[in-house]
């Protein structure tokens, strides 16, 4: 039998969402629902004097109207930061309350204050209108280079700030500096990204009156650790008296991590007033609510000898976690970002620096990449920067200063298992015709157009997960993940994860690798998830961990039902279990080269008694059925690298940019499967291209969100963008049986410095923010007219 | 969302017996429906005049084209007659918005609404177009008044815009990246004894430049406004765009849209 794994199979959800029969959150409705709507702070910052709900409760088909007092009266628990993060000086993060229901201040746009249920969702609207709430509305911190010089938004957080994390060695590095010929400096603003999930977040709470049970539908990652959190932080219900469910889910890209406060509220709410509930967020709840992502003021130093060897890197950055510290919100500026800051180099000395901040805005969390885009960024602006200050072909100084050893112990935290950087970037010079670029250039400033190259080279850590590693670095969780494999007794097999996949086509990867394990066709496999009274539990979808951790909690699943298999199929074939081999689905005594197919043995599994000839198969000291679990936990993370070339033409009249060519060569390791591997790539690129030239989160200085619709904030679309060409090259993870790493973000990860470095490149140097909008463009291309003009 | 009267007449007559100073007519919807479903206006009546079909069609004669007001944009970027009348016409309602935006929108709808960044009130200031309304005719530079704001009374109803076919005719947009609505959009359109250079999106208004209309009439070529300077002074600056940006986006646009022609 051919192995699946390696082949581009059809994507068996594509039938059901291209059908449009896909069921999500917002498609469940339960008799007797009632209608939530929340009342929503208009101000970025305000206290609250007072919240009169006496005319609401009046209005018509109202049912009931909590505030921020009932929540914390019944003692409901606030939102979370997952991870502690340390100051250099040793003291803990500070992170302030965040309840579910602002009680007492307000701190962003859209923050929940109270919440109407209504028979019909108009009248829920209606009621929320007339919830009067009286504000004090005081003066707004929001620009995150400001913050710390700006009064303290909580209670106890000096200066705004939640922690001064240090990693690296500054010594070291001031040491390498002193060597250098040259000092490459860079001043970076990495936008607020808005995440967009096609499908806005929702909820619908059941709450059992008999059983004491709340069923909770949602549009989560991670129903399972959903689940926990709500259970164990929200004291919403004991753990054993909540079922999450995360159905079909529409995109999350890391905004659907958190549990947010409508769910907790929900869920409260349900057993309060014994009806079920249904919230589903409007799209300006969700550009409002959503936790945004990146939002990095950096200033960072790359110290070159004249030859272009890296010496020392430095890097100064203020993160903005925006009102609140959320799940992955304090991780995701610090260890996510500060190692991969280094990038793909061998650099001996570096540090990295982050002041994490709160603001009258949105929380910022993970995004995809989460961290990782933001170093690439740091970093490949100051190789590009190097090169052309150096006079040197971009990508010879990073060939110069690859690691060519592996593993490869990068400066400050990962030790590198696997990688080929050598490989990848030669590739991706060859399929972008690199060396004809120049030509292009004449030909496009003949045309009247700037064009531009720019590279870059990334590696990432990912598939999130070791649990000692994340641990000792502050994560609250273990993050394994958990598989478990039901043989029926009828052959067909049930495959639960912990995994949740909303976009990433697990029904057929892990259908894939499943299919190749046991030796039978995927058709026979069903890959169940999302929903924690399925299978065992799981740890959730997010940080490019689904194949990498669960994937493999899958494999050794199989792994533990093909050894029990082969116990059994011995007994059948009255032989020693040293002479059974399991090969495409079948044991086979090699001796005597009779079978039993696994189908067959699974049967006999369930038939563990005695009739006639029949006997029972099942060995002494083993249990009848055929069902197996496994939890993974894997020793490192995984590192996928590439390089990225792009070419753009601006029009130097309206600066409008356009992209023309771009190439990709990722390693992933081994592929499971190519074509949803590439679309996972085209994905990542066309978000990072958003973030290069796109997408221009803006708050004005009241904290207002200017950008809170699709009128003003621009995502990227089809025809922003050439065809991509993709290349791989492959070295295997040596941390999971597979080999495989995670690919999910990487495009993400490695577009936005591709893009911006062409920008620069075709604005001869020239320094340019993103998003690079043709105005911005326009001005620096009239700058470079006038500068142009006084050289000659 | 507040709740309202929907009506569907099936004639301009009934459609005015029912329209009042809390009325709005329901051509595409386009604007209408998500400011009511954003709180950002509400109306007890809401009489939606798609089905009255003497509204909807596109007639051409030997001058011009003339447009019933609830045609669509796709159907107005797709009529062959238009196209072959004025190619510029078909053109700007071919690039409005997103295909959505073009099967659902109306031309009606478009200039009744007189959003300072919509395509087709350049247009008719270009091509010198006579709105009907069920009242009367009302000339294109008497029409759009504002911002949001034309010479229609309330509960008049535009029948059909009226459009005269040109020598030549170019539109040139600089869309917003967002929207798709237009930064700045120039049409140029010159007719026998005189040019009309109409620009929209750069002020709260569609306005004709008086200027380079003058200079083009005189001399039609890209090197009679070849470094005509637009003043950005009372220009529109926001988020998208600078009024320095945009007064550039004028003269450039204003030179493209004459090698369009
Ligand atoms: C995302 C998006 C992008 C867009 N991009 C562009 C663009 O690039 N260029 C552009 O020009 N436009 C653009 N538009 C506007 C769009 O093309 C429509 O023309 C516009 O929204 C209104 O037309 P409608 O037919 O939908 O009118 P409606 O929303 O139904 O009505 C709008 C207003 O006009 C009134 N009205 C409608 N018909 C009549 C009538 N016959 N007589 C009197 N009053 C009437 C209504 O009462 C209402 O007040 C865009 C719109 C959207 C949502």
């Amino acid at each position: 039998m051919a192995s699946l794994v390696g082949s581009r199979v059809e994507r068996k959800e594509d039938t059901r969402f291209l059908q449009g029969k896909g069921r999500y959150t917002a498609d469940i409705n339960i008799a007797n629902q009632t209608y939530a709507v929340f009342v929503r702070s208009p101000h970025a910052r305000a206290k609250i004097k007072s919240v009169d709900t006496s005319k609401a409760l009046k209005s018509s088909g109202v049912v009931a109207v909590l505030t921020g007092k009932e929540i914390a009266e019944d003692k409901i628990g606030g939102l979370i930061a997952g991870w502690a993060i340390r100051s250099e000086d040793g003291s803990e993060m500070k992170v302030p309350a965040n309840p579910p229901l602002a009680k007492d201040v307000a701190n962003f746009v859209g923050e929940p204050i109270a919440v109407v249920f209504a028979e019909t969702l108009d009248e829920a609207k209606e009621g929320a209108e007339k919830v009067k709430v009286d504000y004090k509305v005081l003066k707004a911190v929001v620009d995150p280079a400001d913050a710390m010089k700006s009064d303290a938004i909580h209670d106890g957080v000096d200066k705004n700030l939640c922690y001064d994390w240090l990693l690296g060695d500054r010594k070291a590095v001031d040491e390498a500096f002193a060597k250098a010929d040259k000092i490459i400096k860079v001043d970076l603003i990495n936008n607020r990204l808005v995440p967009n999930a096609m499908e806005p977040r929702a909820c619908v709470v059941d709450y059992n009156t008999a059983s004491e049970e709340i069923t909770l539908y949602t549009t989560s990652q991670n129903p399972h650790l959903s689940r926990l959190v709500m259970s164990a932080f929200g004291g919403v219900a004991p753990e054993n008296k909540l079922r999450v469910v995360a159905p079909d889910v529409g995109g999350g890209f890391g905004s659907k991590i958190n549990v947010y406060n409508e769910e907790i509220v929900c869920s409260w709410a349900s057993k309060k007033i014994e009806r079920p509930i249904k919230w589903v967020a409007e799209r300006t709840e969700s550009f409002l609510t959503d936790t945004h992502g990146r939002d990095h003021v950096t200033h960072a130093e790359l110290a070159v000898t004249k030859d272009g060897k890296f010496l020392g890197f430095k890097n100064e950055t203020i993160a903005n976690l925006g009102a609140y510290a959320r799940v992955f919100g304090t991780v995701t500026p610090t260890y996510l970002f500060g190692p991969c800051a280094t990038g793909v180099y061998v650099i001996p000395a570096a540090y990295s620096n982050v002041k994490a901040v709160y603001t009258n805005t949105a929380p910022v969390d993970a995004y995809r990449g989460a961290g990782r885009p933001e170093a690439t960024y740091t970093i490949e602006r100051l190789v590009e920067k190097a090169a052309m200050e150096l006079g040197m072909d971009k990508t010879e100084i990073r060939m110069k200063n690859f690691p060519t050893q592996f593993p490869f112990k990068q400066t400050l935290v990962h030790t590198v298992d696997s990688g080929d950087y050598v490989a990848g970037l030669e590739k991706a010079k060859q399929m972008a015709d690199y060396a004809g670029f120049e030509a292009r250039r004449k030909q496009s400033e003949a045309n009247g157009k700037l064009r531009g190259i720019g590279v870059s080279s990334y590696f990432e850590a990912c598939g999130i997960a070791p649990s000692a590693a994340v641990m000792s670095l502050g994560c609250g969780v273990g993050l394994w993940e958990s598989a478990e494999v039901r043989f029926n007794p009828t052959g067909q097999i049930s495959v639960f994860t912990g995994a949740h996949s909303h976009g990433q086509s697990h029904d057929t990867t892990f259908a894939q690798i499943a299919a190749d394990e046991l030796g039978v066709p995927m058709e026979n496999i069903d890959v169940v998830h999302g929903d924690t009274d399925k299978g065992t539990f799981g740890m959730g979808t997010y940080g490019s961990r689904s194949l990498t951790v669960g994937g493999i909690a899958i494999v050794n699943a199989c792994k533990k039902i093909v050894e029990k298999g082969k116990r059994v199929a011995a007994k059948m074939l009255e032989v020693n279990l040293d002479e059974i081999e399991f090969k495409n689905g079948e044991f086979v005594a090699i001796k005597s080269n009779k079978k039993k197919t696994i189908g067959e043995v699974a049967f006999a599994c369930y038939l563990p008694g005695q009739r006639d000839e029949m006997k029972s198969p099942i060995p002494e000291g083993d249990e009848p059925g055929l069902i197996e679990s496994s939890f993974f936990d894997p020793t490192n993370f995984s590192f996928p690298a590439g390089s990225h070339i792009c070419e753009v033409e601006i029009d130097p009249d309206t600066g409008n940019v356009k992209v023309e060519k771009y190439t990709a060569v990722d390693d992933f390791g081994r592929i499971v499967n190519p074509m949803i591997v590439e679309g996972q790539v085209h994905g990542g690129i066309a978000q990072g291209i958003g973030q290069a030239l796109h997408e221009n989160t803006q708050y004005d200085e009241t904290g207002q969100l200017m950008t809170a619709s699709y009128m003003d904030y621009t995502m990227p679309r089809a025809d922003n963008f050439p065809e991509f060409n993709l290349g791989f090259t492959c070295t295997h993870a040596t941390s999971n049986p597979l080999g495989v790493k995670g690919c999910g973000e990487a495009g993400a990860i490695a577009s936005p410095p591709t893009v911006m470095n062409a920008v620069i490149d075709a604005l001869g140097g020239q320094e340019i923010s993103m998003p690079a909008t043709a105005e911005k463009v326009w001005k620096a291309c009239k700058t470079m007219k006038k500068s142009n003009a006084k050289a000659a | 969302m507040k709740s309202f009267n929907y009506h569907a007449p099936k004639d301009v007559k009934d459609a005015s017996k029912l329209a009042s100073s809390n009325s709005a007519f329901l051509a595409g919807g386009m604007t209408t429906i998500p400011s009511v479903k954003l709180g950002l206006a509400s109306y007890k009546d809401i009489i939606d005049i798609k089905n009255i079909k003497k509204l909807s069609g596109i007639k051409v004669s030997g001058k011009s084209v003339t447009i019933g007001a609830t045609t669509k944009h796709a159907e107005v970027a797709a009529s062959k007659d238009v196209k072959k009348a004025i190619p510029a016409l078909a053109k700007l309602a071919g690039n409005i918005g997103d295909a959505q935006v073009r099967n659902r929108g109306t031309i009606g709808g478009s200039i009744s609404n007189n959003d300072p960044s919509a395509c087709y009130p350049s247009a008719c200031m270009a091509l010198n177009a006579v709105i009907h309304t069920n009242k009367r005719k009302i000339d294109a530079e008497k029409f759009f008044v504002g911002m949001f704001e034309t010479a229609l009374k309330s509960g008049e109803l535009v029948e059909a815009v009226e459009f005269q076919i040109p020598e030549k005719a170019d539109y040139q947009k600089h869309p917003n990246p967002a929207s798709r609505y237009a930064i700045i959009g120039v049409f140029v359109a010159k007719h026998k004894k005189d040019v009309n250079v109409a620009v929209t999106g750069a002020k709260s208004c569609v306005y004709i430049d008086k200027d380079l209309s003058k200079k083009l009439s005189s001399n039609f070529s890209v090197s009679a406004i070849e470094g005509t300077e637009v003043k950005s002074s009372g220009m529109n600056s926001d988020m998208h765009a600078s009024a320095e940006y945009r007064a550039n986006l004028v003269s450039l646009y204003a030179k493209k849209a004459v090698e369009g022609c």
